[in-house]
Protein backbone atom coordinates (compact mmCIF):
# COMPACT_ATOMS: atom_id res chain seq x y z
CA UNK A 1 0.00 0.00 0.00
CA UNK A 2 1.59 3.20 -0.90
CA UNK A 3 -0.70 5.93 0.58
CA UNK A 4 -2.01 6.28 3.79
CA UNK A 5 -6.19 7.06 2.44
CA UNK A 6 -7.68 5.20 4.77
CA UNK A 7 -6.39 7.03 7.67
CA UNK A 8 -7.78 10.35 9.04
CA UNK A 9 -6.14 13.04 7.96
CA UNK A 10 -4.54 15.23 10.81
CA UNK A 11 -4.72 19.18 10.80
CA UNK A 12 -1.35 21.05 10.79
CA UNK A 13 -0.67 23.61 13.40
CA UNK A 14 2.40 25.57 12.29
CA UNK A 15 4.94 27.09 14.84
CA UNK A 16 8.45 28.88 13.99
CA UNK A 17 11.87 27.47 14.95
CA UNK A 18 13.39 26.69 18.50
CA UNK A 19 10.13 27.08 20.17
CA UNK A 20 11.18 26.60 23.67
CA UNK A 21 10.29 24.73 26.84
CA UNK A 22 8.88 27.44 29.12
CA UNK A 23 6.82 28.35 25.63
CA UNK A 24 5.22 25.01 26.23
CA UNK A 25 5.24 24.81 30.00
CA UNK A 26 5.55 27.88 31.72
CA UNK A 27 7.42 28.10 35.04
CA UNK A 28 4.68 29.92 36.75
CA UNK A 29 2.08 26.73 36.22
CA UNK A 30 5.09 23.77 36.93
CA UNK A 31 3.43 23.48 40.51
CA UNK A 32 0.14 22.38 39.05
CA UNK A 33 -0.91 18.99 37.71
CA UNK A 34 -0.71 18.47 33.48
CA UNK A 35 -4.38 20.09 32.75
CA UNK A 36 -3.66 22.84 33.96
CA UNK A 37 -0.20 23.77 32.77
CA UNK A 38 -1.87 22.57 29.41
CA UNK A 39 -4.30 25.28 29.47
CA UNK A 40 -1.39 27.51 28.92
CA UNK A 41 0.84 25.70 26.42
CA UNK A 42 2.48 27.95 24.04
CA UNK A 43 0.08 31.32 25.38
CA UNK A 44 3.09 33.54 24.88
CA UNK A 45 2.91 32.35 21.08
CA UNK A 46 -0.07 31.45 19.88
CA UNK A 47 -2.85 31.26 22.80
CA UNK A 48 -5.30 29.83 20.74
CA UNK A 49 -3.51 26.80 20.35
CA UNK A 50 -4.49 25.05 23.76
CA UNK A 51 -8.33 25.67 23.41
CA UNK A 52 -8.88 24.71 19.55
CA UNK A 53 -6.18 21.91 18.92
CA UNK A 54 -8.30 18.69 18.38
CA UNK A 55 -6.75 15.36 19.42
CA UNK A 56 -5.21 13.65 16.28
CA UNK A 57 -4.09 16.76 15.01
CA UNK A 58 -0.42 17.18 14.69
CA UNK A 59 2.07 20.26 14.78
CA UNK A 60 4.88 21.37 12.76
CA UNK A 61 7.83 23.67 13.67
CA UNK A 62 11.12 24.82 12.60
CA UNK A 63 14.26 23.82 13.87
CA UNK A 64 15.01 23.25 17.45
CA UNK A 65 12.02 22.36 18.90
CA UNK A 66 12.03 21.88 22.38
CA UNK A 67 15.00 23.63 23.35
CA UNK A 68 15.46 24.60 27.07
CA UNK A 69 14.60 22.78 30.30
CA UNK A 70 14.45 18.99 31.30
CA UNK A 71 10.89 19.63 32.26
CA UNK A 72 8.69 17.03 30.79
CA UNK A 73 5.57 18.45 31.30
CA UNK A 74 6.84 20.35 27.97
CA UNK A 75 5.90 17.19 25.87
CA UNK A 76 3.20 16.05 28.60
CA UNK A 77 0.68 18.71 27.68
CA UNK A 78 0.77 17.94 23.83
CA UNK A 79 -0.18 14.34 24.98
CA UNK A 80 -2.63 15.70 27.50
CA UNK A 81 -4.21 17.68 24.09
CA UNK A 82 -3.60 14.47 22.09
CA UNK A 83 -1.09 16.08 19.65
CA UNK A 84 -0.56 13.00 17.45
CA UNK A 85 3.09 13.96 16.46
CA UNK A 86 5.23 16.72 16.41
CA UNK A 87 6.92 17.19 12.52
CA UNK A 88 10.18 18.94 12.53
CA UNK A 89 13.41 19.15 10.96
CA UNK A 90 15.32 19.48 14.63
CA UNK A 91 14.69 18.91 17.87
CA UNK A 92 16.76 19.51 20.94
CA UNK A 93 17.99 15.71 22.55
CA UNK A 94 16.57 16.28 25.55
CA UNK A 95 13.44 16.79 24.57
CA UNK A 96 13.56 14.10 22.17
CA UNK A 97 13.83 11.44 24.87
CA UNK A 98 11.07 12.92 27.33
CA UNK A 99 8.82 12.74 24.57
CA UNK A 100 9.35 9.43 23.64
CA UNK A 101 9.38 8.82 27.57
CA UNK A 102 5.71 9.77 27.46
CA UNK A 103 4.79 8.55 24.15
CA UNK A 104 4.82 11.44 22.06
CA UNK A 105 6.18 10.97 18.25
CA UNK A 106 8.31 13.27 17.03
CA UNK A 107 9.37 13.05 13.12
CA UNK A 108 12.54 14.65 11.59
CA UNK A 109 11.31 16.13 8.86
CA UNK A 110 14.06 18.35 6.73
CA UNK A 111 10.79 19.04 4.37
CA UNK A 112 9.01 19.63 7.80
CA UNK A 113 8.64 23.45 6.80
CA UNK A 114 7.12 22.74 3.37
CA UNK A 115 3.55 22.52 4.91
CA UNK A 116 1.42 25.07 5.92
CA UNK A 117 -0.70 26.33 8.88
CA UNK A 118 -4.31 23.85 8.69
CA UNK A 119 -3.26 21.94 5.80
CA UNK A 120 -3.81 18.12 6.01
CA UNK A 121 -1.17 15.69 6.24
CA UNK A 122 -2.07 11.42 6.58
CA UNK A 123 0.39 9.68 9.29
CA UNK A 124 0.88 5.79 10.35
CA UNK A 125 3.68 4.88 12.47
CA UNK A 126 6.63 6.26 10.97
CA UNK A 127 5.06 7.33 7.48
CA UNK A 128 3.89 10.73 6.41
CA UNK A 129 2.53 12.10 3.34
CA UNK A 130 1.32 15.31 2.42
CA UNK A 131 -2.86 15.00 1.52
CA UNK A 132 -2.38 14.54 -2.25
CA UNK A 133 0.13 11.47 -1.57
CA UNK A 134 3.15 12.87 -1.42
CA UNK A 135 5.48 11.37 0.87
CA UNK A 136 7.66 13.01 2.80
CA UNK A 137 10.83 11.20 4.31
CA UNK A 138 11.66 11.05 7.92
CA UNK A 139 14.84 9.80 9.77
CA UNK A 140 14.00 6.67 10.66
CA UNK A 141 13.13 6.22 14.44
CA UNK A 142 14.65 2.87 16.38
CA UNK A 143 12.20 0.45 16.98
CA UNK A 144 13.12 0.57 20.64
CA UNK A 145 11.82 4.27 20.74
CA UNK A 146 9.00 3.15 18.49
CA UNK A 147 7.55 0.88 21.11
CA UNK A 148 7.27 3.04 23.69
CA UNK A 149 4.93 5.50 20.96
CA UNK A 150 3.08 2.29 20.92
CA UNK A 151 2.75 1.64 24.62
CA UNK A 152 2.16 5.04 25.15
CA UNK A 153 5.08 5.74 27.26
CA UNK A 154 8.09 4.21 29.04
CA UNK A 155 6.08 3.95 32.26
CA UNK A 156 3.63 1.12 30.74
CA UNK A 157 6.92 -0.60 28.60
CA UNK A 158 8.56 -0.92 32.41
CA UNK A 159 5.44 -1.85 33.90
CA UNK A 160 5.74 -4.89 31.24
CA UNK A 161 8.86 -5.69 31.74
CA UNK A 162 8.22 -5.55 35.72
CA UNK A 163 5.74 -7.89 35.07
CA UNK A 164 7.71 -10.37 32.88
CA UNK A 165 10.38 -10.82 35.88
CA UNK B 1 47.95 -0.53 19.97
CA UNK B 2 44.35 0.32 21.38
CA UNK B 3 42.33 2.92 19.31
CA UNK B 4 42.69 6.69 20.44
CA UNK B 5 39.54 7.25 22.15
CA UNK B 6 37.79 10.32 23.43
CA UNK B 7 36.92 11.00 27.04
CA UNK B 8 32.86 10.40 26.48
CA UNK B 9 34.00 7.38 24.75
CA UNK B 10 36.11 6.04 27.45
CA UNK B 11 33.55 6.82 30.33
CA UNK B 12 30.50 5.29 27.95
CA UNK B 13 32.40 2.36 27.44
CA UNK B 14 33.01 1.73 31.21
CA UNK B 15 29.73 2.42 31.72
CA UNK B 16 28.21 0.18 29.21
CA UNK B 17 30.90 -2.60 30.15
CA UNK B 18 32.58 -2.81 26.92
CA UNK B 19 36.37 -2.63 25.76
CA UNK B 20 35.10 0.45 23.30
CA UNK B 21 31.85 2.28 21.96
CA UNK B 22 31.95 3.67 18.33
CA UNK B 23 29.72 6.88 17.95
CA UNK B 24 26.54 6.44 17.21
CA UNK B 25 26.13 3.03 18.46
CA UNK B 26 23.02 2.92 20.88
CA UNK B 27 24.36 1.22 24.39
CA UNK B 28 22.92 0.51 27.77
CA UNK B 29 24.90 2.28 30.72
CA UNK B 30 24.94 1.62 34.28
CA UNK B 31 24.52 4.47 36.64
CA UNK B 32 26.92 5.50 39.03
CA UNK B 33 25.09 8.26 40.35
CA UNK B 34 21.58 9.88 39.75
CA UNK B 35 20.95 13.02 41.28
CA UNK B 36 17.25 14.85 41.28
CA UNK B 37 15.43 17.89 43.30
CA UNK B 38 11.97 18.53 44.15
CA UNK B 39 10.20 19.50 40.89
CA UNK B 40 11.85 16.76 39.00
CA UNK B 41 11.83 14.31 42.07
CA UNK B 42 10.16 12.86 44.55
CA UNK B 43 6.59 14.18 43.82
CA UNK B 44 6.90 12.81 40.21
CA UNK B 45 8.36 9.52 41.21
CA UNK B 46 6.98 8.76 44.29
CA UNK B 47 3.86 7.54 43.43
CA UNK B 48 4.81 5.59 39.83
CA UNK B 49 7.58 3.60 41.83
CA UNK B 50 4.37 2.63 44.13
CA UNK B 51 1.94 2.31 41.06
CA UNK B 52 4.83 0.07 39.51
CA UNK B 53 5.72 -1.76 43.46
CA UNK B 54 9.59 -1.27 42.83
CA UNK B 55 11.83 0.08 44.91
CA UNK B 56 15.38 2.44 44.18
CA UNK B 57 17.59 0.29 42.51
CA UNK B 58 20.23 1.59 45.08
CA UNK B 59 19.84 4.28 47.29
CA UNK B 60 23.88 5.16 47.70
CA UNK B 61 23.38 6.31 44.35
CA UNK B 62 20.98 8.81 44.33
CA UNK B 63 21.28 12.47 45.72
CA UNK B 64 18.42 14.60 46.35
CA UNK B 65 18.60 18.28 46.18
CA UNK B 66 15.19 20.59 47.44
CA UNK B 67 16.54 23.94 45.52
CA UNK B 68 13.23 24.77 43.08
CA UNK B 69 10.24 25.60 45.23
CA UNK B 70 12.16 26.97 48.57
CA UNK B 71 11.97 29.05 50.33
CA UNK B 72 8.60 27.62 49.49
CA UNK B 73 6.31 31.22 48.60
CA UNK B 74 2.87 30.41 48.38
CA UNK B 75 0.46 27.25 49.29
CA UNK B 76 1.17 24.57 46.38
CA UNK B 77 4.80 25.44 46.57
CA UNK B 78 5.03 24.55 50.22
CA UNK B 79 3.19 21.23 49.98
CA UNK B 80 5.63 19.74 47.25
CA UNK B 81 8.12 20.57 49.58
CA UNK B 82 6.46 18.80 52.18
CA UNK B 83 5.52 16.11 49.95
CA UNK B 84 9.72 15.69 49.22
CA UNK B 85 10.78 15.79 52.89
CA UNK B 86 8.65 13.12 53.70
CA UNK B 87 9.18 11.03 50.92
CA UNK B 88 12.97 11.13 51.00
CA UNK B 89 12.08 10.45 54.74
CA UNK B 90 10.40 7.02 53.53
CA UNK B 91 13.06 6.26 51.11
CA UNK B 92 15.44 6.22 53.83
CA UNK B 93 17.27 8.41 51.08
CA UNK B 94 21.31 8.98 52.45
CA UNK B 95 21.85 12.28 50.63
CA UNK B 96 19.33 14.96 50.87
CA UNK B 97 20.84 18.67 50.70
CA UNK B 98 18.23 20.59 51.61
CA UNK B 99 17.91 24.28 51.23
CA UNK B 100 21.21 24.98 51.07
CA UNK B 101 22.14 25.47 47.50
CA UNK B 102 21.27 24.80 43.64
CA UNK B 103 21.77 21.18 42.75
CA UNK B 104 24.38 21.72 40.20
CA UNK B 105 26.83 23.47 42.68
CA UNK B 106 25.98 21.41 46.01
CA UNK B 107 26.49 18.06 44.32
CA UNK B 108 30.52 18.86 43.36
CA UNK B 109 30.85 20.55 46.77
CA UNK B 110 29.60 17.54 48.71
CA UNK B 111 32.24 15.12 46.46
CA UNK B 112 29.58 13.46 44.88
CA UNK B 113 31.48 14.14 41.06
CA UNK B 114 34.49 12.91 40.16
CA UNK B 115 36.29 11.58 36.87
CA UNK B 116 34.86 8.76 35.28
CA UNK B 117 31.81 8.33 36.56
CA UNK B 118 28.73 7.97 34.48
CA UNK B 119 25.65 10.44 36.21
CA UNK B 120 22.26 11.76 35.15
CA UNK B 121 20.45 14.31 36.62
CA UNK B 122 16.88 15.51 36.66
CA UNK B 123 17.80 18.87 35.13
CA UNK B 124 18.95 20.59 32.23
CA UNK B 125 21.63 21.65 33.37
CA UNK B 126 23.32 18.58 34.29
CA UNK B 127 25.72 19.03 32.06
CA UNK B 128 27.50 21.61 35.02
CA UNK B 129 29.19 17.55 35.97
CA UNK B 130 31.35 17.21 32.92
CA UNK B 131 33.21 20.01 34.68
CA UNK B 132 34.89 17.13 36.79
CA UNK B 133 35.17 15.20 34.36
CA UNK B 134 32.54 13.16 34.32
CA UNK B 135 29.71 12.16 31.80
CA UNK B 136 26.12 14.02 33.35
CA UNK B 137 23.10 14.78 31.18
CA UNK B 138 19.62 15.72 32.19
CA UNK B 139 16.44 13.90 31.78
CA UNK B 140 12.69 14.14 32.28
CA UNK B 141 11.25 12.67 35.05
CA UNK B 142 9.83 9.78 33.60
CA UNK B 143 13.41 8.97 32.43
CA UNK B 144 14.62 9.03 36.07
CA UNK B 145 11.65 6.56 36.92
CA UNK B 146 13.65 4.58 34.45
CA UNK B 147 17.03 5.08 36.06
CA UNK B 148 15.87 4.76 39.66
CA UNK B 149 14.25 1.29 39.00
CA UNK B 150 16.78 -0.51 36.54
CA UNK B 151 19.44 1.62 37.76
CA UNK B 152 20.45 1.98 33.54
CA UNK B 153 19.47 4.24 30.55
CA UNK B 154 19.86 4.10 26.68
CA UNK B 155 22.50 6.17 25.10
CA UNK B 156 23.57 7.07 21.68
CA UNK B 157 27.29 7.69 21.57
CA UNK B 158 28.35 10.72 20.79
CA UNK B 159 31.04 12.59 18.74
CA UNK B 160 32.65 14.83 20.53
CA UNK B 161 33.18 18.65 19.78
CA UNK B 162 36.09 19.73 20.97
CA UNK B 163 36.44 23.81 21.75
CA UNK B 164 40.28 24.98 22.02
CA UNK B 165 40.61 28.27 23.58
CA UNK B 166 44.26 29.74 23.17
CA UNK B 167 45.17 33.05 24.86
CA UNK B 168 44.57 34.21 27.90
CA UNK B 169 41.16 36.51 29.45
CA UNK B 170 41.45 40.03 29.96
CA UNK B 171 40.61 41.14 33.01
CA UNK B 172 36.55 41.10 33.61
CA UNK B 173 36.12 38.71 30.74
CA UNK B 174 35.58 35.24 32.30
CA UNK B 175 34.12 31.76 31.11
CA UNK B 176 30.18 33.51 30.91
CA UNK B 177 31.59 35.51 28.45
CA UNK B 178 33.07 32.61 26.76
CA UNK B 179 30.28 29.97 26.76
CA UNK B 180 27.97 32.92 25.35
CA UNK B 181 30.07 33.67 22.49
CA UNK B 182 29.93 29.97 22.21
CA UNK B 183 26.50 29.50 21.75
CA UNK B 184 26.37 32.57 19.45
CA UNK B 185 28.91 31.42 17.07
CA UNK B 186 27.41 27.55 17.00
CA UNK B 187 23.40 28.22 17.61
CA UNK B 188 21.50 26.82 20.53
CA UNK B 189 21.57 23.59 18.50
CA UNK B 190 25.16 23.60 17.69
CA UNK B 191 25.90 20.54 20.16
CA UNK B 192 23.75 18.50 18.09
CA UNK B 193 23.22 16.71 20.96
CA UNK B 194 26.64 15.29 21.23
CA UNK B 195 29.40 16.39 23.74
CA UNK B 196 31.60 19.38 23.69
CA UNK B 197 34.58 19.31 25.10
CA UNK B 198 36.41 22.59 26.86
CA UNK B 199 40.39 22.34 26.01
CA UNK B 200 43.34 25.02 25.91
CA UNK B 201 45.10 26.58 27.69
CA UNK B 202 42.37 29.67 28.58
CA UNK B 203 40.47 26.59 29.91
CA UNK B 204 42.99 24.90 31.93
CA UNK B 205 43.70 28.99 33.76
CA UNK B 206 40.49 28.45 35.03
CA UNK B 207 39.19 27.43 38.45
CA UNK B 208 36.81 24.74 39.08
CA UNK B 209 33.41 26.87 39.59
CA UNK B 210 34.47 28.80 36.18
CA UNK B 211 34.81 25.46 34.38
CA UNK B 212 31.31 24.89 35.76
CA UNK B 213 29.71 27.22 34.08
CA UNK B 214 31.79 26.19 30.98
CA UNK B 215 30.20 23.02 31.11
CA UNK B 216 26.61 24.14 32.75
CA UNK B 217 25.95 26.11 29.51
CA UNK B 218 26.38 23.31 27.47
CA UNK B 219 22.97 22.93 27.87
CA UNK B 220 22.38 26.14 25.94
CA UNK B 221 24.85 24.96 23.04
CA UNK B 222 22.32 21.87 22.58
CA UNK B 223 25.32 19.63 23.87
CA UNK B 224 24.45 15.98 25.81
CA UNK B 225 27.35 17.03 28.09
CA UNK B 226 30.22 19.17 28.40
CA UNK B 227 33.48 18.03 29.30
CA UNK B 228 36.91 18.82 30.63
CA UNK B 229 39.58 16.77 31.57
CA UNK B 230 41.24 16.36 34.87
CA UNK B 231 44.15 18.14 36.02
CA UNK B 232 46.22 19.40 39.10
CA UNK B 233 43.13 22.06 39.50
CA UNK B 234 40.06 19.12 39.81
CA UNK B 235 42.49 17.28 41.93
CA UNK B 236 43.02 20.12 44.23
CA UNK B 237 39.15 20.92 44.44
CA UNK B 238 38.47 16.79 45.02
CA UNK B 239 40.75 16.55 47.71
CA UNK B 240 39.20 20.08 49.29
CA UNK B 241 35.65 18.36 49.42
CA UNK B 242 36.97 15.23 50.73
CA UNK B 243 37.04 12.61 47.84
CA UNK B 244 39.83 10.21 48.68
CA UNK B 245 43.19 9.67 46.77
CA UNK B 246 42.39 6.10 46.32
CA UNK B 247 39.44 7.37 43.94
CA UNK B 248 41.32 9.64 42.01
CA UNK B 249 44.01 6.94 41.66
CA UNK B 250 43.07 6.72 37.36
CA UNK B 251 42.50 10.78 36.87
CA UNK B 252 44.96 10.73 34.23
CA UNK B 253 43.49 8.05 32.24
CA UNK B 254 39.84 10.08 31.95
CA UNK B 255 41.01 12.41 28.66
CA UNK B 256 41.00 12.79 25.10
CA UNK B 257 43.35 10.51 23.71
CA UNK B 258 45.99 11.92 20.65
CA UNK B 259 44.39 11.20 17.77
CA UNK B 260 40.92 10.36 18.54
CA UNK B 261 38.38 11.34 16.15
CA UNK B 262 37.22 14.56 17.26
CA UNK B 263 35.68 17.84 15.46
CA UNK B 264 37.37 21.10 16.40
CA UNK B 265 36.66 24.98 17.07
CA UNK B 266 38.56 27.10 17.79
CA UNK B 267 38.34 30.38 19.58
CA UNK B 268 41.21 32.82 21.26
CA UNK B 269 40.66 34.07 24.70
CA UNK B 270 42.51 37.44 24.18
CA UNK B 271 40.47 39.06 22.11
CA UNK B 272 37.02 38.18 23.73
CA UNK B 273 35.15 41.14 24.81
CA UNK B 274 32.44 40.46 27.18
CA UNK B 275 29.22 39.20 25.67
CA UNK B 276 25.56 40.03 26.30
CA UNK B 277 22.85 38.32 25.15
CA UNK B 278 19.82 40.38 24.42
CA UNK B 279 16.05 38.89 24.80
CA UNK B 280 14.76 36.83 24.19
CA UNK B 281 18.14 33.63 23.66
CA UNK B 282 21.50 33.14 24.44
CA UNK B 283 22.00 32.50 21.04
CA UNK B 284 20.98 36.64 20.26
CA UNK B 285 24.68 37.72 21.60
CA UNK B 286 27.16 40.05 20.98
CA UNK B 287 30.06 42.17 22.42
CA UNK B 288 28.70 44.53 25.31
CA UNK B 289 29.48 47.25 23.09
CA UNK B 290 26.01 46.58 21.03
CA UNK B 291 24.21 47.16 24.29
CA UNK B 292 25.93 50.03 26.28
CA UNK B 293 23.63 52.32 27.61
CA UNK B 294 20.45 50.12 27.35
CA UNK B 295 18.94 51.56 30.51
CA UNK B 296 17.87 48.20 33.45
CA UNK B 297 15.33 47.80 36.77
CA UNK B 298 17.01 45.01 37.57
CA UNK B 299 20.60 43.57 38.10
CA UNK B 300 20.63 39.96 38.91
CA UNK B 301 23.42 37.57 40.00
CA UNK B 302 22.16 34.35 40.49
CA UNK B 303 22.05 30.36 39.32
CA UNK B 304 23.89 27.82 38.94
CA UNK B 305 25.49 29.68 36.28
CA UNK B 306 25.88 33.14 37.73
CA UNK B 307 26.26 33.33 41.29
CA UNK B 308 29.00 30.94 42.78
CA UNK B 309 31.92 31.70 44.61
CA UNK B 310 33.85 32.89 42.12
CA UNK B 311 30.80 35.01 40.48
CA UNK B 312 30.37 36.60 43.66
CA UNK B 313 34.11 37.50 43.99
CA UNK B 314 33.99 38.88 40.36
CA UNK B 315 30.73 41.24 41.14
CA UNK B 316 32.41 41.97 44.39
CA UNK B 317 35.96 43.09 42.78
CA UNK B 318 33.77 46.09 40.70
CA UNK B 319 31.17 46.58 43.56
CA UNK B 320 33.50 47.42 46.76
CA UNK B 321 33.58 50.97 48.26
CA UNK B 322 30.53 51.93 45.64
CA UNK B 323 26.64 52.24 45.57
CA UNK B 324 24.64 51.33 42.62
CA UNK B 325 22.61 53.14 40.77
CA UNK B 326 19.59 54.61 42.68
CA UNK B 327 17.36 53.34 39.60
CA UNK B 328 18.69 50.04 39.68
CA UNK B 329 17.91 46.94 42.03
CA UNK B 330 20.46 44.99 42.76
CA UNK B 331 19.95 41.36 43.74
CA UNK B 332 22.01 38.65 44.71
CA UNK B 333 21.12 35.14 45.17
CA UNK B 334 24.07 32.89 45.99
CA UNK B 335 24.19 29.61 44.44
CA UNK B 336 25.04 27.54 47.79
CA UNK B 337 25.28 28.36 51.60
CA UNK B 338 28.77 27.59 51.50
CA UNK B 339 29.64 29.71 49.08
CA UNK B 340 27.95 32.13 50.70
CA UNK B 341 29.67 31.91 54.23
CA UNK B 342 33.00 31.67 52.47
CA UNK B 343 32.08 34.87 50.41
CA UNK B 344 30.95 36.48 54.01
CA UNK B 345 34.22 35.38 55.33
CA UNK B 346 36.60 36.81 52.17
CA UNK B 347 34.46 40.27 52.86
CA UNK B 348 33.24 39.56 49.48
CA UNK B 349 29.22 39.29 50.88
CA UNK B 350 30.03 42.40 52.73
CA UNK B 351 30.88 44.63 49.67
CA UNK B 352 27.89 43.57 47.53
CA UNK B 353 25.73 44.39 50.19
CA UNK B 354 27.25 47.57 51.29
CA UNK B 355 27.03 48.30 47.58
CA UNK B 356 23.47 48.04 47.63
CA UNK B 357 22.37 44.83 46.90
CA UNK B 358 19.04 42.75 47.96
CA UNK B 359 20.20 39.02 49.39
CA UNK B 360 17.71 36.25 48.27
CA UNK B 361 18.08 32.49 49.42
CA UNK B 362 20.54 30.35 47.96
CA UNK B 363 18.37 28.52 45.42
CA UNK B 364 16.93 28.90 41.47
CA UNK B 365 14.62 31.62 42.66
CA UNK B 366 13.71 33.97 39.35
CA UNK B 367 16.17 31.86 37.03
CA UNK B 368 13.91 28.57 37.30
CA UNK B 369 10.94 31.80 37.09
CA UNK B 370 8.82 28.60 39.33
CA UNK B 371 7.96 31.33 41.43
CA UNK B 372 10.14 34.81 42.53
CA UNK B 373 10.13 36.41 39.11
CA UNK B 374 10.17 40.48 37.68
CA UNK B 375 7.84 42.47 37.10
CA UNK B 376 5.73 43.42 33.93
CA UNK B 377 7.75 45.08 31.78
CA UNK B 378 11.21 45.78 33.91
CA UNK B 379 14.40 45.43 32.28
CA UNK B 380 16.88 42.91 33.42
CA UNK B 381 20.67 42.26 32.99
CA UNK B 382 21.25 38.72 34.49
CA UNK B 383 24.06 36.44 35.44
CA UNK B 384 21.94 33.80 34.81
CA UNK B 385 21.47 31.06 31.52
CA UNK B 386 18.43 31.52 29.65
CA UNK B 387 15.75 34.33 28.47
CA UNK B 388 13.79 32.63 26.97
CA UNK B 389 10.42 35.25 26.82
CA UNK B 390 8.36 34.70 29.64
CA UNK B 391 10.57 32.50 31.82
CA UNK B 392 11.56 34.75 34.32
CA UNK B 393 8.08 36.59 34.43
CA UNK B 394 5.41 38.01 32.37
CA UNK B 395 6.28 38.16 28.48
CA UNK B 396 7.09 41.76 28.76
CA UNK B 397 9.69 41.35 30.81
CA UNK B 398 13.60 41.96 28.17
CA UNK B 399 16.15 40.16 30.51
CA UNK B 400 19.56 40.42 29.04
CA UNK B 401 22.40 38.11 30.02
CA UNK B 402 25.85 39.01 30.91
CA UNK B 403 28.51 37.76 33.02
CA UNK B 404 28.51 38.88 36.91
CA UNK B 405 31.83 40.72 35.40
CA UNK B 406 29.28 43.13 33.29
CA UNK B 407 25.94 42.50 35.46
CA UNK B 408 27.59 44.22 38.44
CA UNK B 409 29.19 47.05 36.10
CA UNK B 410 25.78 47.40 34.55
CA UNK B 411 24.33 47.76 38.32
CA UNK B 412 26.83 50.31 38.91
CA UNK B 413 26.02 53.15 36.08
CA UNK B 414 22.63 52.34 35.78
CA UNK B 415 22.91 51.10 32.27
CA UNK B 416 24.55 48.23 30.35
CA UNK B 417 28.19 48.72 30.49
CA UNK B 418 31.44 47.32 29.40
CA UNK B 419 32.92 45.83 32.67
CA UNK B 420 36.41 46.89 31.36
CA UNK B 421 35.93 50.63 31.63
CA UNK B 422 34.94 50.66 35.38
CA UNK B 423 37.95 48.92 36.28
CA UNK B 424 40.26 50.67 34.61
Amino acid sequence: MNNLNSIKPSRVWKFGSQIDTDTLAPGAYMKYSIDVIAKHVLESVRAEFASEVQPGDVMVAGPGFGVGSSREQAAGVLVHLGVKAVIAPSYSGLFFRNAFNLGLLLLTCPRAEELQDAELVLLSGQRLQKANGEPLECEPIPAFLMDMVEHKGLMNVLKLKMKNT
Amino acid sequence: MKHAQTLAQKIIAKASAKDAVVPGEIVNCAVDLAMFHDSSGPRRLDPWLKELGAKIWDKNKVVLVLDHYVPARDADSEQIVQITRKVAQEWKLPHVIDSEGICHVVLPERGHLRPGLFCVGGDSHSPTGGAFGCYMFGIGATEMLGVVVTGEIWLKVPQTLQMNWSGKLQKGVCAKDMALHMIATLGMNGGQYQAVEFAGSAVKALGMQERMTLSNMSAELGAQAGLIAADEITKDYLMGVGVRPEQMEDLDWWHTDEGAQVSSWNFDASHLAPQVAAPHSPANTKDVGEHVGQRIDVAYIGACTGAKLEDLRAAAQVLKGQKISSSVKLMVAPASLRDQEQAQREGVMQSLLEAGAVLLPNSCGACAGYGASFDEGQTVISSTARNFKARMGPASVQVFLGSPWTVAASALRGVISDVREVLA
